[in-house]
């Protein structure tokens, strides 16, 4: 789904990643760990499409990054539910009409739209906060409400960056579970964490892949967890 | 240059700029402060404009009045002992054919003549009894011909003649006019480009404002034209509603200080009269275009220069 071939990127002089090769297979659970500051922010940006490798090429639903247009990036992050490391919402629209917000901008609103947000807010159990502002929002709320529109246009792939950053453990494995279903319904999942118990939880539950990233490079890690 | 032109006319051909699409309307957040400064300034602008383009039309209207009137025609008028009248006219009109830069000369009747005066003599005055001079009215060619000449020449055999060229006089008015004209239109479409800078930099001042806006919304998928459209449409429908307030507010002031009873305030007064008022429409029209124009432009230069 998503390809590297010997991409690095720097953001000023020195190289954050380098020569990173990998291939992120449809269908897995991926957690992506390591240090603070060693670039799983960075990695994930490359892997939606908002940075570019300096060198190396990375391909994302089999089309050359490298190729393509803004308006064609756009169109691909259709396909990928993302779930920002600061989730970032439009403050002065409550929290339904930003969870459909995807659906307005790729103008796909249809009469089910309703009954699918009911469906959503339920699943990630915010219906009694429709009204709700974001900048109300406590930190669990925040992460269920990206959530909720990260898969409101059922993408293929989601892709998560330390959204248990901010939350306490007992919505840490609540968040996990919600991922972990999305897996199960065949969605491809990428997820930043460096908290290890956390990725020991979701061991026990699905088979996920650890890219662990140090000394620029990314490892897939072995069981030494 | 050409992409943005292809670019603007697939918006405009895809709806994506008209489409009352609700929550597009939405996405960027209701900022007082650009709102009110956007909706001030393009009121003032267009309140000044109103005020050129009034300039502009009232000399073209003056530069009209003073061609019209005689454009191209002078008169020569011959006063002579009565006995003497036919001969002096007969040699008058042969100079007056011989002269290069002259179209037609022609006696004016004495029917004409008396009609020429009825306002002032009556009807019934015994014109016959004032022995009035001859008069012959002389259509130029678009050349015009050599005044001086034809005076010395007419001196010389037609003693009683008076060459009155009217047109010539007239001629320094009517572009005193048409310059005034140019300078009101030079004027107008100085605040229409300054209010196109002005819009430009709101627009701009607006999407950094909001660049947050523009991060989520890119990152949900949004296109560039998507974007563009929710500033546009906020910047387009500002503008329009501040031009048609600064319009208005000109027109009532332009109906409170011109008198249109006053006879002479055609010809010499600041003002509009009749289908000149509609004339006034072109300037919230063009107002609005202009923020169109310029938001889109804005708006597309700042989001090519994200990526
Ligand atoms: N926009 C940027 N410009 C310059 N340096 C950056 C930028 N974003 C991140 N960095 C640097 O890159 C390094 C890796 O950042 P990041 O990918 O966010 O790591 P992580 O998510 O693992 O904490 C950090 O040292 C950070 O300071
Ligand atoms: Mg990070």
């Amino acid at each position: 789904m998503i390809k590297f071939d010997s991409a690095s990127y720097s953001y000023t002089g020195s190289e954050l990643l380098s020569d990173i090769t990998l291939d992120i297979a449809s269908g897995a659970f991926h957690f992506v760990t390591g240090p603070s500051g060693s670039g799983k922010t960075t990695f994930l940006k490359m892997c939606y499409g908002e940075l570019r490798p300096n060198t190396g090429a990375v391909q994302i639903f089999d089309q050359d990054l490298g190729q393509m247009t803004r308006d064609d990036i756009a169109s691909m992050r259709r396909k990928i539910g993302v779930i920002h490391q600061d989730c970032q919402f439009l403050d002065h629209l409550n929290i339904v009409d930003n969870i459909a917000l995807p659906l307005s901008v790729s103008q796909q609103i249809n009469p089910n739209s309703e009954t699918q947000l009911k469906e959503l807010l339920a699943w990630v159990g915010l219906t009694n906060r429709v009204n709700a502002m974001p900048p109300e929002l406590s930190g669990g709320e925040r992460q269920r409400v990206a959530l909720a529109r990260a898969v409101i246009m059922s993408p293929d792939i989601i892709i998560a960056d330390e959204p248990t950053g901010n939350v306490d453990w007992e919505m840490s494995q609540r968040l996990l579970k919600l991922l972990i279903e999305l897996n199960k319904m065949g969605k491809t999942v990428l997820l930043a964490s460096h908290d290890l118990s956390l990725i020991r939880l979701a061991k026990s539950h699905v088979q996920a892949r650890v890219l662990r990233i140090s000394d620029k490079r990314i490892r897939i890690a072995g069981a030494d967890l | 240059m050409m992409n943005y032109i292809f670019g603007l006319f697939d918006a405009l051909m895809t709806t994506r700029l008209w489409s009352r699409d609700a929550q597009r309307d939405r996405v960027v957040p209701p900022t007082g402060y650009t709102a009110t400064l956007t909706l001030f300034s393009s009121a003032v602008m267009a309140f000044l404009s109103v005020f050129a383009l009034t300039l502009s039309i009232s000399a073209a209207r003056l530069s009209v009045y003073w061609g019209d009137a005689l454009a191209n025609s002078s008169t020569l008028q011959i006063s002579a002992r009565a006995d003497q009248m036919e001969t002096q006219v007969a040699l008058a009109l042969q100079i007056l054919k011989t002269t290069s830069g002259i179209e037609a000369a022609r006696v004016i009747s004495y029917e004409e003549q008396q009609k020429l005066l009825e306002p002032w003599f009556g009807p019934a005055a015994p014109l016959q009894r004032l022995s009035l001079p001859t008069l012959i009215d002389i259509t130029e060619a678009a050349s015009g011909y050599n005044v001086e000449n034809l005076r010395l020449r007419l001196a010389a055999d037609v003693p009683g003649a008076i060459l009155d060229d009217h047109a010539r006089w007239r001629r320094p008015l009517v572009q005193a006019a048409n310059t005034l004209w140019a300078i009101g239109l030079f004027c107008a479409l100085l605040i229409l480009s300054a209010s196109g800078a002005m819009i430009t930099l709101a627009a701009r001042a607006s999407m950094s404002a909001n660049s947050q806006v523009i991060a989520v919304l890119r990152m949900i998928g949004a296109h560039d034209s998507y974007v563009a459209a929710a500033f546009v449409q906020r910047f387009t429908f500002r503008t329009f509603i501040g031009s048609l307030i600064g319009c208005a507010l000109a027109a009532l002031l332009l109906i409170t200080f011109t008198d249109p009873t006053q006879q002479a305030a055609i010809l010499t007064g600041l003002g509009l009269e009749g289908r000149d008022w509609l004339r006034l429409i072109v300037i919230p029209v063009l107002f609005t275009v202009l923020a169109l124009l310029a938001t889109y432009a804005a708006a597309h230069r700042v989001l090519k220069g994200l990526s």
